[in-house]
């Protein structure tokens, strides 16, 4: 579709609107401290060519998004389609299952340990994309103090191990529990907020924690951090860095599988289907019988275990933490893994975070720039895309008299 | 006939607002209710004290749940309403709709399963048992009510007509002796009313369910409810039969002045 | 007692500049019930364009104050500029989304401008030209109040009151009151809802960049991060007095700074920002109306 005469000139004006806005900012930079001005003027071409050229495909996205409820099938329409297909099709999805689960087995063989070690950190975000998935994916409760729960449980580890002499092993499990008691505490005294506010207040939350972290010294150490933090073990053997890595690799590929695992058994259940019902409609919700503080509790906790959970490895994997890991950026980031991916979207999420993650360590060019496309993906999910990349699949229901036509013939 | 549900002397105050003022209403088992009054007079506030939403300001609500003591729910929460036996739909479509609809009869089932976190992660032979279940009863509900042939549609993309009869669907899937409708024909054409007027009379004739309805239409008013209880600005002016109450000179004045076409 | 009244003039100082921050959450929230979640970053954007524009005049060999005057007019007007942009962009596309689309775009654009920010400018504080003139003080006030803080205070109290008079007296104050009531009946009537709400970003972002330039030249440094605390911070205001309603943003401002600043004088300043959030917290948990608002039931 070629742009029209009209939507050439309102880029047109865009761009110049943009050249206007950006002029300031991209313009001129001004060194108060050393007394120095420099000029950018080049940098006002490149805006308005940019904006000029994103205004056109701006234009022709929302008129294809109003268009959208026209019954010819859109490309979003036949990727969804598609997407519905696959998870469907068992002779398609096992496949795909199988040769990606070869590739995970045989990465580290394939690659070096710098590699392994930047796909254990995306592994991460798959996790914890994972568990935010349930509080707002799912239960549509929009936690914007997600990276507290993870600090708790790396927190958890530092302390067990370097004051306590506690084992990886046995502070994997408290990690989670400590994160999922945590998501109870500050649940309750927010279960009647709406949505908005409960966003600020979890930010709040957030930031205390990182505050808390930061000032109390003679539990936390304060900013410098907990360091000599025990890497995880394997029957007392002594590893090499490398093999090391690699354990923790395959044990971030074991954690994916099991979480992908768990949250898809919890959303095809009477509690998955419960938390959909509560982003929907909460009022409806509470009236069908459903007990909305019990709900969003464990959607909560449950959420907040994954936290908890891989915060101890990551303190294994680093054997050093301190509060500037866990900060609102952290939050972000792994919300926009969520919204990318698609709400309560498994494979969306596990997709999602590769990308947000891979994608800044192997294109150095775009590693500057990653928080500002972070805060554009979200906008631009949000207005062309709400359902994210893969859009949550409904299983489909068979009559039981069906299923068991369907086993016989 | 016992009863069912008893209402005494409700009472409803917004700020310096009273909204229902001194309300009493019985329900006995077998019956269909019709509670009428033009708009703004305080019905489905009435609907909102008694499934819990609202906690009321005075008076008390009654529930004699067959075979089992009475049980006073005034101030209960509305998952507890729910889940004594008292189930409704709303005025203005309440689905789940992103939701596909057999997803949203699901739903009803919540309160009468107990699968909880580990159970449904280990999804032993109970869990799957009461999860079969629960398919094949919500399969049936979509039956009775029409609409098997959209149950992995998401509720949204539905007709308007067959939202109104999946949210009483979700509604019959919480297994209860009372149902409240909220003008349930609202935007219904006259034979979708027609067919809504017969659906309402076979779940109070087959499954022995009391209703208690509020509804605009007078036709489907007058043909299907035994008695009547007409509210104008928050008060109870008039109860009776459908023919006692359209020959009642206070309701005529009231309400039905202007607005029968019979 | 001098030390009791000094906190009190820097509450009040920050209070204000809460205030006006808050007032922007509020009117944008009274309207179309969303939290601008980016509208700290405006705040930072006018303090920023402040500081470019009276960076490069004094480096060219400017001087005074009415390179403050001249500065402050370009951020307000830049301000302005990107309030109304931020809102056709992020928001306008999302009218009668799902509750939590504009919330996330919001987000969105709130971490995007501030890496705009970072990136075309320096990740780093810079600090800014000194332009406030120093005014004598008779003897015991000299003491209580600085000039800065003198300024602060007289130009927010101006501002709020010409807000005010905005708001009851003007053809627009009047369509931003119709629309704040219904929107739906407002469109009825034959209102523009759509430049309501671009002129309700406007003027909130108006408000904030004035609170930005003042607060630039009061703490004398700035970088691409201040909007974040400012913004929670304004946001507790609003929420304090109510959100939705202008007066009680000034008020939960006036109270959020003064508590704060007390907090801080008395008892610790490393907490200071739990403070803050403290107060969010139980608000929204114990008064969620605020202090002036109304609980409103939600319509079954």
């Amino acid at each position: 579709m070629l742009p029209g005469h009209r939507s050439i000139k309102t880029a047109l004006r865009t761009a110049l609107w943009f050249m206007f806005l950006t002029l300031p900012f991209m313009v001129v930079r001004v060194n108060t401290l050393k007394g120095e001005v420099e000029w950018r003027w080049q940098n006002m071409l490149w805006v308005g060519l940019a904006v000029f050229l994103l205004a056109i495909v701006w234009d022709i996205a929302l008129s294809n998004r109003h268009k959208r409820s026209d019954r010819k099938p859109s490309a979003s329409q036949t990727l969804s389609r598609l997407s519905q297909r696959v998870f469907h099709d068992k002779t398609v999805y096992l496949p795909i299952i199988a040769g990606v689960f070869c590739l995970a087995l045989l990465f580290p063989w394939l690659f070096n340990t710098y590699q392994v070690n930047i796909m254990v950190l995306a592994l991460m975000f798959v996790v914890l994309g994972l568990g935010l998935n349930i509080t707002v994916g799912l239960a549509g409760l929009l936690d914007l103090g997600y990276i507290a729960f993870f600090a708790v449980g790396a927190y958890t580890y530092a302390l067990l191990n370097t004051k306590f002499g506690v084992g990886f092993w046995f502070s994997l499990p408290i990690g989670g529990i400590v994160g999922a008691t945590f998501g109870i505490l500050l649940g309750f005294p927010i279960l009647r907020l709406r949505g908005d506010y409960l966003a600020i207040v979890t930010l709040g939350f957030g930031s205390i924690a990182k505050i808390v972290f930061e000032n109390w010294e003679e539990v936390f150490n304060g900013a410098k951090g907990i360091a000599g933090i025990g890497r995880p073990g394997l029957f007392n053997i002594e590893m090499s860095l490398e093999a090391t890595t690699t354990y923790i690799y395959y044990l971030m590929v074991a954690l994916v599988m099991f979480a992908a695992f768990m949250t898809n058994r919890l959303k095809e259940s009477r509690i998955g289907r419960a938390w959909l019902a509560l982003r929907e409609d909460e009022i409806a919700c509470v009236t069908m019988g459903i007990d909305m503080a019990r709900t969003k509790l464990s959607a909560y906790a449950f959420g907040a275990f994954w936290a908890g959970l891989v915060g101890v490895i990551f303190a294994a994997r680093n054997t050093y933490i301190n509060p500037n890991s866990f900060t609102f950026m952290e939050s972000a980031l792994v919300l926009s893994v969520v919204v990318l991916g698609g709400m309560g979207s498994i494979v969306g999420v596990m997709i999602a975070a590769m990308v947000l993650i891979l994608l800044p360590e192997y294109l150095r060019a775009v590693a500057e720039y990653r928080m500002l496309v972070f805060g554009a993906v979200m906008v631009l999910m949000m207005i062309f895309r709400p359902q994210g990349l893969v859009s949550n699949v409904h299983r489909y229901y068979r009559k039981h008299s069906e299923t068991d036509a369907a086993q016989k013939g | 006939m016992e009863t069912l549900l008893q209402v005494n002397d409700l009472t409803m105050n917004f700020g310096g607002l009273r909204a229902i003022d001194h309300v009493s209403l019985e329900v006995r088992s077998g019956e269909i209710v019709a509670l009428i009054g033009p708009n703004g007079a305080g019905k489905t506030t009435f609907f909102n004290c008694i499934t819990g939403l609202y906690r009321p300001s005075a008076g008390e609500i009654r529930v004699f749940p067959p075979g089992q003591k009475e049980i006073r729910i005034d101030g209960f929460k509305p998952n507890r309403v729910t889940a004594i036996g008292m189930a409704r739909t709303f005025q203005n479509i309440r689905l789940f709709s992103a939701m596909t609809v057999i997803e949203n009869v699901m739903i009803g089932r919540h309160c009468r399963t107990s699968t909880n976190i580990l159970g449904a992660i280990l999804r032993g032979p109970r869990t799957r048992r009461q999860e079969l279940e629960t398919i094949d009863k919500s399969y049936a509900l979509l039956e009775k009510v029409g609409l098997t042939r959209y149950a992995n549609e998401l509720a949204r993309n539905l007709p308007y007509g067959a939202q109104r009869r999946l949210e009483i669907a979700r509604a019959l899937a919480t297994d209860p002796f009372l149902l409240l409708l909220d003008e349930p024909a609202a935007g219904m054409n006259p034979r979708e009313t027609k067919e809504l007027d017969d659906l309402i009379v076979q779940i109070r004739d087959r499954d022995g369910l009391a209703i208690l309805l509020i509804e605009h239409d007078m036709k489907l008013v007058m043909n299907i409810s035994d008695r009547i209880v007409v509210m104008e600005y928050g008060k109870r002016i008039a109860e009776g039969t459908p023919d006692a109450i359209r020959n009642d000179p206070k309701v005529i004045e009231a309400y039905l002045g202007d607005e029968t076409d019979a | 007692m001098e030390y009791f009244l000094q906190l009190f003039s820097s509450g009040l100082t920050r209070g204000s500049i809460y205030a006006l921050i808050a007032l922007g959450y509020t009117m944008v929230y009274g309207i179309i019930q969303l939290i601008n979640f980016a509208h700290g970053e405006i705040y930072m954007i006018g303090a920023f364009v402040a500081l470019i524009v009276s960076g490069v005049l004094t480096i060219y060999g400017f001087s005074g104050a009415s390179i403050l005057v001249f500065a402050a007019v370009v951020a307000v007007i830049y301000a302005a500029a990107y309030g109304y942009t931020l809102e056709r962009i992020a928001y306008r596309p999302l009218r009668g989304a799902p509750r939590l689309s504009p919330l996330i775009s919001a987000i969105g654009m709130s971490i995007f401008l501030q890496n705009y920010v970072l990136l075309a400018q320096t990740p780093d504080f810079l600090p800014f030209p000194a332009l406030i003139p120093e005014f004598e003080f008779i003897e015991p006030l000299a003491h209580i109040i600085g000039s800065a803080e003198l300024v602060i205070l007289t130009v927010s109290t101006i501002s709020m009151i010409a807000l005010t008079a905005l708001i009851k007296y003007s053809r627009i104050g009047k369509a931003m009151r119709a629309t704040q009531q219904d929107m739906h009946m407002a469109r009825l009537v034959g209102i523009d809802v759509d430049r309501v709400i671009s002129v309700t970003f406007v003027i909130g972002s108006v408000l904030a960049a004035i609170g930005g330039v003042l607060v630039g030249s009061y703490i004398g440094q700035i970088n691409f991060y201040i909007g974040f605390m400012a913004g929670i911070k304004a946001f507790t205001a609003a929420v304090l007095g109510g959100i939705g309603n202008i007066p009680g943003a000034v008020l939960g401002g006036l109270v959020l700074g003064l508590s704060e600043a007390f907090a801080a004088g008395y008892i610790s300043s490393a907490y200071e920002d739990v403070f803050a959030f403290g107060v969010l917290v139980l608000i929204l948990i114990l008064r969620p109306a605020g202090l002036l608002g109304r609980a409103v039931k939600q319509k079954v």
